[in-house]
């Protein structure tokens, strides 16, 4: 297990387990860019904000998303990170990471490793766009097509735009769903042209949200939880009544599921990593709060019970199986 | 030159819980580089991948405050690492 972590003085770390969580070492060498050559803008890191392990064909194999933007890997499960110079180097790096910042600061996250290729990979930065390459990060592009960006000049930039968070289904490694500043997404390869499926979310309740969960098996089922994404942004349960929404037909339409969750004056926050599922049947799901609150279901969403209370403010859940 | 280095509470699990150690160096540069080598990963604790002293870390030679790791100790024996006090 890896878990990243940063104190108020101490700057960012990696820490391991190898005993489920007993015992914690820290990185040898954390994630930290190379050194800026005269001249250059010298980047170092704030917070490694995200990990993703690599292919199976590749055990050991990790990479991080740091603040700001930045990719790394590790080949020793996550003992020693190195910068994966084909992004943090890229020609176009410092248009794609322009340090256009979220509150949180600028973000990589969603690194996805294609099952069927070790070599296919892709990132999102928020604020930057989605992300992909086909040689294993020696080369990137941008893949953003149809994903709307309501904050821009122009609204067909190539990048500039802002995942929240991008999945890619472990059955169908195809299509991805994505969860953006400006909607709900989802896109099947090869088509490179995201479709707006937050369209069909009640126009109450909006598409604006920050994670994306898929169903382990079935394609066409993901969960968001919708967030109030109206004049300033207040990133809080909208109106109060805590909700998720499944899709069961990849998009088309989407069912509200709030059945055990407070029913009014509940104005919590759900992050992009705070929500995860169990892959084993897919029925089992979770999410934690910014108020410290985690709550599960047991029947992919029909009914909620709050399970864990006063705990921090919650970034990040993850089942361990 | 033989300087005492005092170590603030978060980084003590650096250096197996001992608040006040020995490091050989003319500047804050070569005292920390020779920390690094007893203590290895605290380095990069207070100062960033380049070279940077991070937020709310400050550095003092006696009682006169460093902002300059190739800045020389000059006759003082004590390097105190200060986490310092960032509100709340």
């Amino acid at each position: 297990m890896l878990v990243a972590a940063k104190t108020g003085h101490l700057g960012p770390t990696v820490f391991r387990s190898i005993d489920r969580g007993r015992t914690w070492k820290e990185a040898a060498q954390p994630p930290a860019f190379r050194k800026a050559t005269e001249g250059e803008k010298a980047r170092a890191v704030e917070r490694v904000f995200w990990l993703t392990a690599g292919h199976s064909s590749d055990p050991g194999g990790w990479y991080a998303g740091t603040a700001p933007a930045g990719l790394f890997r590790s080949r020793d499960a996550g003992d020693r990170w190195e910068p994966v110079a084909g992004f943090n180097d890229h020609p176009m790096n410092s248009r794609w990471a322009a340090g256009l910042a979220t509150p949180d600061g600028e973000l990589l996250h969603s690194i996805l490793v294609d099952p069927r290729d070790a070599g296919h990979l892709y990132l999102a930065i928020s604020v930057g766009g989605v992300f992909e390459s086909r040689d294993g990060g020696r080369d990137w592009a941008p893949l953003n097509a149809g994903i709307e960006a309501d904050f821009l000049p122009d609204s067909n930039a190539a990048f500039g735009h802002d995942p929240h968070c991008v999945e890619l289904h472990p059955a169908m490694p195809d299509r991805l769903y994505q969860q953006n500043h400006c909607g709900i997404y989802r896109l099947d390869r090869p088509a490179t042209t995201w479709t707006r499926i937050g369209k069909a979310m009640p126009k109450s309740v909006g598409d604006i949200g920050f994670p994306v969960v898929l169903h382990p098996k079935n394609p066409d089922v993901a969960w968001v939880v919708p967030m109030d994404g109206t004049t300033v942004w207040p990133r809080t349960s909208v109106g109060g009544k805590p909700a998720v929404y499944q899709t069961r037909d990849a998009g088309r339409s989407w069912r509200r599921q709030a059945r055990g969750l407070p029913a009014k004056n509940a104005w919590f926050t759900v992050l992009r990593q705070a929500m995860c599922i169990d892959t084993r049947d897919g029925r089992g799901l979770y999410f934690g709060t910014t108020g410290g609150e985690v709550w599960a279901s047991a029947n992919g969403g029909e009914t909620w019970r709050r399970i864990a209370e006063h705990l921090p403010e919650i970034y990040s859940v993850t089942l361990a199986i | 030159m033989h300087c005492t280095v005092k170590i603030p509470s978060p980084l003590r699990s650096y250096t197996g819980g001992v608040s006040s150690v020995t490091a050989h160096g003319a500047t804050v540069a070569e005292l920390l580089a020779d920390l690094e080598q007893r203590f290895p990963g605290m380095r990069f604790r207070i100062i960033d991948e380049q070279d940077g002293i991070r937020p709310h870390i400050r550095f003092f030679a006696g009682s006169r405050e460093v902002r300059d790791l190739t800045e020389r100790m000059d006759g003082e024996r004590v390097l105190h690492v200060i986490c310092a006090l960032s509100g709340g």
